[in-house]
C-alpha cells in the first residue's frame, strides 16, 4: 500500500481559481497594486524605446524635437538610457508594490486560517498549502502584469503621439516593444510571487490545532 | 474474534505554557478504545476532553506519554505519514463544521479523496453516494453558506467518511445544533458506526450522546474519572431511557 498523499496540478489550479473568484474584491485590490506598478514600468520602458527609435532614424530634426522635449541627446548617442532618477523611482515603486502585495496576502492568509487548518486535518501537506497560494498569486500576477503592461504601453504610445506627432512612429522599434512588454510582464509575475511566498510559508507551517483555535 | 484496540493512550500529559504560568490540562490519561465501538468522552468544559481529542487525532503532540493508533506510535511518524494517517485512517467532525466555504458540498466531500489519490470520476461517484447516505441528495451543488447548520454537519459527516476511515473523531458534533438536528446527526453517526464498523469517538457534554454510546469515558480535571460500559449507564435524561 503506498502511503502517498497527492494533489494533482489541475486540482490545485482549480482550487486557486475558485478561491480567487470567491474573494473577487480582495483579489482585485491585490491585482490593482500590481497593475499600477507594472504599467509604470512598461510606460517608462516603451517611452525609451520610442525615443530610441526616433534617434535611430538619424534625422536631425527628429533629434532636435527630442532635445526640445527634454531628452539629453549627445552627438553620437545611439540609445537613450533611463536616467538614474527614473531608475530609482522605478525601483521604489516595485518595492512599494511588493510590500502592498505581502500585506494583502497576509490578510488573506489570516482570513483563511480555519480553511487551512481544515485542509491539513483532511491530510493536506504543507506544500499543498504553499502551492495553492502560489498558484493564486501566479494567476493574479499574470492578469495584473498583462493588463498593466498593455495599459502602460498604450499610455506611452499615446503620450509619444501627443508630444512628437507622427514623427515618433516613422521607424518604430517593434522588437524592443515586444521585449519591453515581455520584461514588464515577467517582472510583474515575479513581484506577485515574491509577495506571496512569505505569507504562504507562514500559512503552511501552522499546526492544525492552532489554525482551528482562531476565532472567526 | 479477539478484541483489538484501535486507539491506545498511555500516561499522556499535556501542559500549556502560557508564559507566566503553566497550565496542566491533562494529568496522565490511560485509555484503550476497541475497534468498532461508539465511544463518548464526556466531561465539563475545561476538563481537557478537547485536548485529549486533539491528541488522538494527531492534531497536537502530548507533553509526555504516547498515543497509539492501530498500534503505531504517532509521535514516531514523519509529516508525510501523519498526513496519510489524517487522510486515510481518521475522519474528523468539528463543532463548527469547518467546511471549506468556497467549495460546494460535493467538492468538500471529495477533497480528502483527491488527497488520497482517487481519480476524479470515481471520487465524484463516491461523493454523491455519501451525500445520498447522509440524506443530502440534490444538494451537492450548494455552498456551505447555502445550507443549514444541520445540513452542513451532514456534509461534514460525509466528508469524514470519504476515505473509509477506521476512526471517526467528532469534537462536540452537536454543539452548534438544535436538539432535533443534533439527534439526527447523532443517529447518523450511530448508523455509520453500526453499518460500516467504524470506531466513533466523540468528545461531548451532550447527554443525548449517552443513549447511543457503547462506552462512556468520563474526564474530570485532566484525569479519567470513570469508564462505563453501556449496560452500566443509568440514564435519567427525560424520555431517553433505554
Amino acid at each position: 500500500m503506498s502511503r502517498l498523499i497527492v494533489l494533482p496540478w489541475s486540482k490545485s489550479v482549480e482550487i486557486a481559481y475558485k478561491s480567487i473568484r470567491a474573494r473577487f474584491f480582495r483579489s482585485i485590490v491585490t491585482t490593482v497594486t500590481l497593475v499600477l506598478a507594472v504599467s509604470f514600468l512598461a510606460f517608462s520602458q516603451i517611452s525609451i524605446n520610442i525615443a530610441d527609435g526616433m534617434l535611430a532614424s538619424g534625422d536631425n530634426t527628429t533629434c532636435q524635437t527630442l532635445i526640445r522635449c527634454g531628452y539629453d541627446v549627445l552627438p553620437g548617442d545611439t540609445s537613450l538610457a533611463s536616467s538614474p532618477k527614473q531608475r530609482w523611482i522605478l525601483t521604489l515603486s516595485m518595492l512599494v508594490c511588493i510590500v502592498g502585495i505581502i500585506n494583502a496576502q497576509l490578510m488573506s492568509v489570516s482570513e483563511r486560517f480555519r480553511e487551512i487548518g481544515t485542509m491539513k486535518c483532511l491530510g493536506a501537506l504543507d506544500r499543498f498549502i504553499v502551492r495553492i497560494f502560489v498558484m493564486e498569486a501566479a494567476m493574479q500576477g499574470f492578469a495584473g502584469a498583462v493588463i498593466g503592461a498593455l495599459g502602460g504601453g498604450l499610455f506611452a504610445v499615446l503620450t509619444a503621439w501627443f508630444r512628437f506627432g507622427s514623427e515618433a512612429f516613422a521607424t518604430p522599434p517593434y522588437q524592443s516593444f515586444v521585449l519591453s512588454m515581455a520584461t514588464s510582464v515577467l517582472i510583474g509575475i515575479s513581484l506577485s510571487l515574491i509577495g506571496v511566498l512569505y505569507p504562504a510559508i507562514i500559512a503552511s507551517r501552522m499546526q492544525p490545532v492552532e489554525a482551528m483555535r482562531v476565532e472567526q | 474474534m479477539s478484541v483489538k484496540n484501535i486507539v491506545r493512550v498511555t500516561d499522556v500529559t499535556k501542559d500549556f505554557d502560557l508564559g507566566k504560568i503553566v497550565v496542566k490540562v491533562l494529568k496522565g490519561i490511560d485509555l484503550s478504545i476497541e475497534t468498532g465501538k461508539y465511544v463518548s468522552i464526556m466531561g465539563p468544559s475545561g476538563s481537557g476532553k478537547s485536548t485529549i481529542f486533539n491528541m488522538i487525532g494527531g492534531l497536537d503532540k502530548p507533553t509526555a506519554g504516547k498515543v497509539f493508533i492501530d498500534e503505531v506510535d504517532i509521535a514516531q511518524l514523519d509529516a508525510y505519514e501523519l498526513a496519510w494517517l489524517r487522510c486515510r485512517k481518521i475522519g474528523y467532525i468539528f463543532q463548527t463544521f469547518n467546511l471549506i466555504p468556497v467549495m460546494t458540498a460535493l467538492e468538500n466531500v471529495t477533497l480528502p479523496m483527491t488527497f488520497g489519490g482517487m481519480p476524479g470520476e470515481a471520487s465524484t461517484e463516491r461523493g454523491m453516494k455519501l451525500l445520498r447516505q447522509v440524506g443530502l441528495e440534490g444538494r451537492h451543488n450548494h455552498k456551505p453558506s447555502e445550507l443549514s447548520g444541520g445540513q452542513q454537519q451532514r456534509v461534514a459527516v460525509a466528508r469524514a467518511l470519504a476515505n473509509s476511515p477506521a476512526i471517526i473523531l467528532a469534537d462536540e458534533p452537536t454543539g452548534n445544533l438544535d436538539l432535533a438536528t443534533g439527534e439526527e446527526v447523532i443517529s447518523l453517526l450511530k448508523e455509520m458506526s453500526a453499518n460500516q464498523g467504524v470506531t466513533v469517538i466523540s468528545a461531548t457534554h451532550d447527554f443525548k450522546m449517552l443513549n447511543v454510546s457503547d462506552q462512556v469515558i468520563w474526564i474530570r480535571d485532566g484525569k479519567v474519572e470513570k469508564i462505563q460500559e453501556r449496560d452500566e449507564l443509568e440514564i435519567h435524561t427525560g424520555g431517553m431511557n433505554s
